[in-house]
């Protein structure tokens, strides 16, 4: 029963829990964590079950009630589903594993069991979007993934609410431009089954409906996924959002959105639709992410809050991934693939280390970091790997997509992605070391000059067992994933961009 | 906090009115499958007929009521129930939301009306729970009981 019933046990454990969390959560409190905790885990292993019988036998259809395409909702898992559904319960496990120790620091206690039930839905959200082969159902999720989401983001400190509010207008109107863009495409076509779209489709690429729906599913997906300009919701909610939540919404959020967008351009619409009929499409898209790698890595460079600074590398990445897709050769499809699941794990990992500085020292400040190596080592450890995998050292594993990114790029003769990818590069080497140096080095004058010249002492204090063993695995699968990125490619990837491009 | 309104004929009215909105509200539910109406549409006319009481005869009679714990519940148990009834059909071997393979003693298409009035019924109940819901978190003003329903 349970390997006929992947696809939607994945959606259905978490959403069913997230209701059971709530009334359990009348009745006991200290319930909550271990069982929103199971309930990702049960996720995340049929996510794997899920993974390798797609490797092995290729893709799964799954048919909502019985009712099959196109009139009921179908599921569809092939390659590039199933390794995001791995990635985001992965990253969902990891953060709602750290979440117990922070989230009792930073969540009101008589709100746990309705912040569990949020951060649930927003699991369901998440991977419901990813498994879905409907375009309604697509939108459905991605509701709930955002009005969770906005909940869990006005948790947050002082300013989160007002953070909240702005998101939940600009994500609004992305809602709406999806919705619209669907619309369309159901008054021409008669259809929101995406592979009866792609049938549809070809014979009406000269409609202006379609163009139109098109249109509005760009611009409404990026302002879902923060491509720049439309960021500007994201470095407020993400820097104010509770550690757990930023840490579950930061890495996961934009990945899926970049995820639809690969998806609904090259399934749905078909890559003959955006690269020939209109193939402006992707030069606005490649200047766009192109302005946003530089935008991004500017403005991190001038932040003086951590967290915020992440936000803004997180800006730059969405970037990355869409110049991939606007130079849309293997190479570079193969590069913006490689990055979601890599940055990922990368944004996952530093927002993790995030999270644990603030619960120990309070402080987002980078100019307050002094001696933190000496205080939270193993956590400084972490933050090295997830920096040098930005920046984009080998054998980490940013350092691959990137590689094939500039490939993509040198194919197509687009030098000035190349241009941009290297200086952003350069520019995070300048926005880590700046942390590093704060972190790892004696400071210049010493700050205990005025109390005697007495060497200021810093005990070894940690943060919590719970916070450090998903950091960990997050810095361990950073590397494994740069080690067998080849495999990965070789087993998922491959398969996953469209035969005739 | 919205407190009581002191007026004979608006609290008899009151009185006289919701057990009848509630009847509409059941089955307006009730009838989802069959007419225009469902689970939804009934909820909020459920809904409805507590905020009616609220405005009338001040939140603490709609408290006394509906506890606000057994609200939240109402809340999550609707859903529940909803997600229940396709788990429910997983286990009797069909696909989620299934309703032919449910062990209802009757025909195929009876099978389907009856799991989805199943379906209505948490659907009505959840948005039943979630206007009043709203409402209370709306009417309480203290800054200290700000977004908890106190």
């Amino acid at each position: 029963m349970i390997s006929k019933n992947l696809p939607v046990l994945i959606v259905t454990v978490p959403l069913m829990t997230a209701f059971l969390v709530v009334i359990l959560g009348l009745l006991k409190r200290k319930l909550c964590y271990p069982i929103a905790f199971l309930a990702t885990l049960a996720s995340f292993i049929f996510s794997a079950m899920l993974l390798e019988k797609v490797i092995l036998h290729g893709t799964i259809h799954y048919y909502q009630g019985g009712w099959l395409p196109p009139w009921g909702i179908e599921y569809v898992v092939d390659h590039l589903n199933a390794a995001m559904l791995v990635l985001v319960s992965f990253v969902s496990l990891m953060s709602l594993w750290y979440s117990g120790p922070s989230a009792e620091k930073e969540i009101p206690k008589s709100k746990i069991p309705y912040f569990y039930s949020l951060y649930l839905l927003q699991i369901t959200g998440l991977l419901g979007i990813v498994v879905t082969g409907d375009m309604f159902n697509l939108y459905v999720f991605l509701e709930i993934t955002s009005l969770s989401g906005y909940a869990l983001i006005a948790m947050g400190e002082k300013h989160a609410p007002m953070a909240a509010f702005n998101y939940v207008i600009m994500g609004t109107i992305g809602a709406c431009f999806y919705l619209l863009s669907v619309g369309y495409l159901y008054i021409v076509t008669g259809s929101l089954n995406m592979a009866d779209l792609a049938r549809l489709l070809p014979h009406l690429y000269g409609s202006k409906v379609v163009l139109t729906a098109f249109v509005f599913f760009i611009v409404g997906i990026s302002l879902k996924m923060a491509l720049f300009p439309l960021h500007i919701w994201l470095p407020d909610a993400y820097t104010l959002a509770p550690s757990s939540v930023s840490t579950l919404v930061a890495p996961t959020m934009t990945k899926v959105g970049a995820y639809v967008l690969f998806r609904i351009i090259f399934s749905v619409f078909g890559p003959h639709f955006s690269l020939e009929v209109m193939p402006i499409a992707h030069n606005i898209l490649g200047w766009l992410a192109a302005g946003a790698v530089l935008f991004g890595s500017i403005m991190a460079l001038a932040q003086r809050d951590f967290k915020r600074m992440l936000t803004y590398i997180l800006v730059a990445e969405v970037g990355y991934i869409v110049i991939g897709v606007a130079i849309a050769n293997r190479m570079a499809l193969t590069g913006a693939i490689l990055h979601i699941i890599n940055d990922a794990f990368m944004m996952s990992c530093l927002f993790l280390v995030a999270g644990a500085i603030v619960y120990k020292t309070g402080t987002r400040d980078i100019y307050q970091f002094r001696f933190l190596h000496k205080k939270m080592p193993l956590t400084m450890a972490v933050l090295i790997v997830g920096a040098l995998s930005v920046i984009g050292v080998p054998p980490m594993c940013g350092f691959f997509s990137k590689w094939y990114l500039i490939l993509g790029a040198l194919a197509a003769h687009k030098w000035v992605f190349i241009a941009v990818i290297l200086t952003s590069t350069l520019f995070n080497v300048a926005v880590f070391f700046r942390v590093i140096e704060n972190a790892y080095l004696e400071p210049r004058e010493p700050a205990y000059a005025h109390d005697g010249g007495q060497p200021e002492i810093v005990k070894f204090d940690e943060a919590p067992i719970g916070m450090l063993i998903p950091m960990f695995l997050v810095a361990i699968g950073i590397i494994l994933i740069g080690v067998f990125s080849g495999h990965i490619i070789a087993s998922i990837i491959k398969f996953a961009i469209p035969a005739n491009i | 906090m919205i407190t009581k309104y002191e007026d004979v004929i608006v609290k008899t009215m009151t009185r006289l009115l919701i057990p009848f909105i509630q009847i509409y509200g059941l089955y307006v539910i009730a009838h989802g499958h069959e007419s225009p109406g469902g689970g939804f549409q009934g909820g909020v006319i459920l809904g409805a007929s507590f905020i009616l009481l609220a405005v009338v005869y001040g939140m603490d009679e709609v408290k006394k009521r509906l506890p606000e714990k057994l609200m939240i519940a109402f809340v999550a148990i609707g859903v529940f129930i909803y997600a229940g009834t396709g788990a429910l059909c997983l286990l009797f071997g069909g696909n989620f939301l299934d309703y032919s393979k449910l062990p209802f003693p009757v025909a195929i298409a009876e099978r389907r009306a009856l799991g989805i009035l199943s379906v209505e019924t948490g659907v009505g109940i959840t948005v039943m729970a979630v206007m009043v819901a709203i409402m209370l978190a709306l009417s309480s003003k203290s800054k200290r009981t700000r977004g908890e329903f106190k």
